[in-house]
């Protein structure tokens, strides 16, 4: 492996592990809040996943040469991130919770399944193991996106409104990296084009069964910049949070 | 975590058995004196009833409100390690309530009626819930020695009569284990870490340690409703043995790691018991009243986040699902 397509790999974990640990993060703040017991259990299930997720990938950047996962995790700054946008916002109520929950674990699914035959072979062992744990994840959202989606007006609505309010930031999760060329030709990562197409074709069925309108394309604006450590004043809080007692003594052992 | 239901000690012994069935109530006692599991079908006196829906609901609402201190440390546990740990932790707390609500229901009360009884404050929660957790250190020192003085309770429970309660106690008891260990690893850490870390654990024990004295409830006056209940394996220990044997589980623990407990008169006599300077039983009726530092934050935040799902259930609640009672 080259020394650039250790570069492009590693910009890649990056966002996995960046996006992983921020949507971890924010599913773990319903804890005790959710709307009926069995659904705080599922989102603090799920958080756990995708935290231990955001780890595993870290540790595949400190075996390319970068710091520990915890020092790359709680001691960077906002805009040292790579995770899209669409997963630092706030929470919200429970209908953009599940409906960010939706676009995001579907994306992510594809993303871990075209990467189980990733040419670098230590992310392809680590893909192959967190796809079967995303496969419980998208079977959650579509479960109750549907059945929110269809329950009652109240109910239509809020989600319709949710996903409008999402819509732009996921599409903001396929920015592409400035690698993606390069990636795709040593047969990396198939590339963020066509992941966002087959995004597309499995998100479908489960809105059209909802109820819940895609805009006109010719409406859509991708929300980007998270890939290049641009993000909302969301973000920031958040890490600050996050670190708040690992910096409180950064000579200790927690 | 997180139970330790106790009995109201105003009810009078006299009224706990008035209008029942002789006969029935001799079957019943005698079933439960020869060790037997009163299942939910099976003819119980109304008290026996009415005392154990109000123990488990008291236990599952303790385990949510539980869930509200700790789990303000998740989103800045420090390190993967300890977030997933913790995150894991107060999962399997709310698991718990979910368990005690089923229990409880299967004695006729729904979740939604107790759910409304616990926001509404007509029922209560563990009172220890009602003091913040304001550093990391306090959520560690939670998690050990609360999650302590709670198995101490519910392993003594789970030896009662009524069977869908003493399941569920089982089943909890063996997770909350896992949360004794991984609170003491935690308190470890920081009582053996640098000097910040030391400082941040004592502060914290200083400040839980009223609260941990106050966990097993007052001394339980001995009267013929208290016997009453314990024949009928309901209340399966008393407060102040619950509390002795706590002590001296622990305290030889907390002192080995170099800690203060701030009570000057904290010792073993020559008998073997532990003398502690008595709690201040004013602060805990004042607490459990509604008096204490975060009553009206935590029913306030199970207000709110009942209010904000409201939407959530009514889309659930469609004319095909119907209510079901559990089982077990």
């Amino acid at each position: 492996m080259n020394q650039n397509s250790t570069e492009a790999i590693k910009e890649l974990l990056y966002k996995m592990a960046d996006d992983l640990l921020i949507i971890g993060h924010r599913n773990s703040e319903w804890t005790g809040l959710g709307p009926i017991l069995e659904e705080d259990i599922s989102f603090s299930s799920m958080a756990q996943d995708k935290i231990g997720q955001a780890q595993a990938i870290y540790q595949l950047l400190h075996d390319l040469g970068e710091q520990e996962p915890d020092t790359v995790a709680f001691t960077r700054n906002a805009n040292q991130f790579h995770n899209s946008q669409l997963v630092e916002l706030p929470n919200g109520e429970y209908d953009f919770s599940l409906v960010r929950h939706f676009l995001y674990d579907h994306a992510d699914q594809l993303r871990f399944e075209a990467l189980a035959n990733s040419s670098y072979e230590p992310l392809a062992k680590v893909a192959r193991k967190v796809k079967g744990e995303l496969k419980y994840h998208v079977f959650h959202a579509n479960t109750w996106l549907v059945k929110l989606g269809s329950a009652n007006e109240e109910s239509h609505s809020r989600m319709q409104t949710a996903f409008n309010d999402a819509w732009n930031y996921a599409l903001g999760m396929f920015e592409k990296s400035a690698f993606e060329d390069q990636l795709i030709a040593e047969g990396i990562f198939e590339g963020e084009d066509i992941l966002q197409e087959k995004w597309l074709a499995n998100i479908t069925p489960y809105l059209i069964k909802a109820g819940i309108e895609i805009p006109a394309s010719s409406n859509w604006k991708p929300v980007f910049g998270g890939r290049i450590g641009q993000h909302t004043a969301e973000l920031s809080p958040l890490v600050e949070e996050m670190s708040e007692v690992f910096r409180y003594d950064p000579t200790a052992e927690w | 975590m997180y139970g330790n239901a106790y009995i109201d000690p105003n009810d009078k012994a006299a009224a706990m058995i008035a209008n029942e069935d002789p006969q029935k109530l001799e079957a019943f006692e005698k079933r439960i004196a020869a060790g037997e599991k009163i299942e939910p079908k099976d003819w119980m006196p109304k008290e026996y009833r009415k005392q154990l829906i109000r123990m488990i609901e008291q236990h599952a609402h303790s385990e949510i409100i539980g869930a509200l201190p700790e789990g303000t440390w998740i989103t800045r546990a420090p390190g993967f390690r300890r977030k997933l740990a913790l995150m894991a932790k107060v999962q399997d707390e709310v698991g718990h309530a979910q368990l005690l609500y089923s229990a409880a229901e299967t004695l006729g009360k729904s979740r939604e009626a107790m759910i409304n009884d616990l926001i509404i404050g007509k029922s209560k929660y563990s009172n220890v819930f009602n003091y913040p957790a304001f550093t990391w250190a306090d959520a560690c020192i939670i998690a050990w020695l609360i999650d302590a003085g709670a198995i101490i309770n519910q392993v003594a429970n789970a030896k009662g009569s009524y069977g869908p309660y003493c399941r569920a106690l089982d089943r909890i008891c063996t997770e909350e284990s896992f949360h004794l260990k991984y609170g003491h690893d935690n308190v470890v850490t920081l009582a053996t870490g640098t000097q910040k870390q030391r400082e941040m654990v004592q502060g914290a024990l200083t400040r839980w340690w009223p609260p941990i004295m106050h966990f097993f409830g007052p001394s339980d006056k001995i009267s013929n409703h208290t016997e009453i209940l314990m024949r009928w394996k309901v209340k399966m220990a008393s407060n102040d043995d619950m509390r002795q044997q706590f002590l001296n589980m622990y305290v030889p623990k907390i002192w080995d790691l170099g800690l203060v407990i701030p009570d000057p008169n904290l010792k073993k006599n020559e008998e073997g018991v532990w003398e502690y300077t008595e709690p201040d039983w004013d602060e805990f009726k004042k607490v459990i009243n509604g008096g204490g530092p975060c009553n009206a934050e935590r029913l306030a935040v199970r207000r709110n986040a009942e209010e904000r799902g409201r939407w959530v259930r009514e889309a659930l609640n469609t004319t095909e699902s119907k209510y079901i009672v559990p089982l077990a």
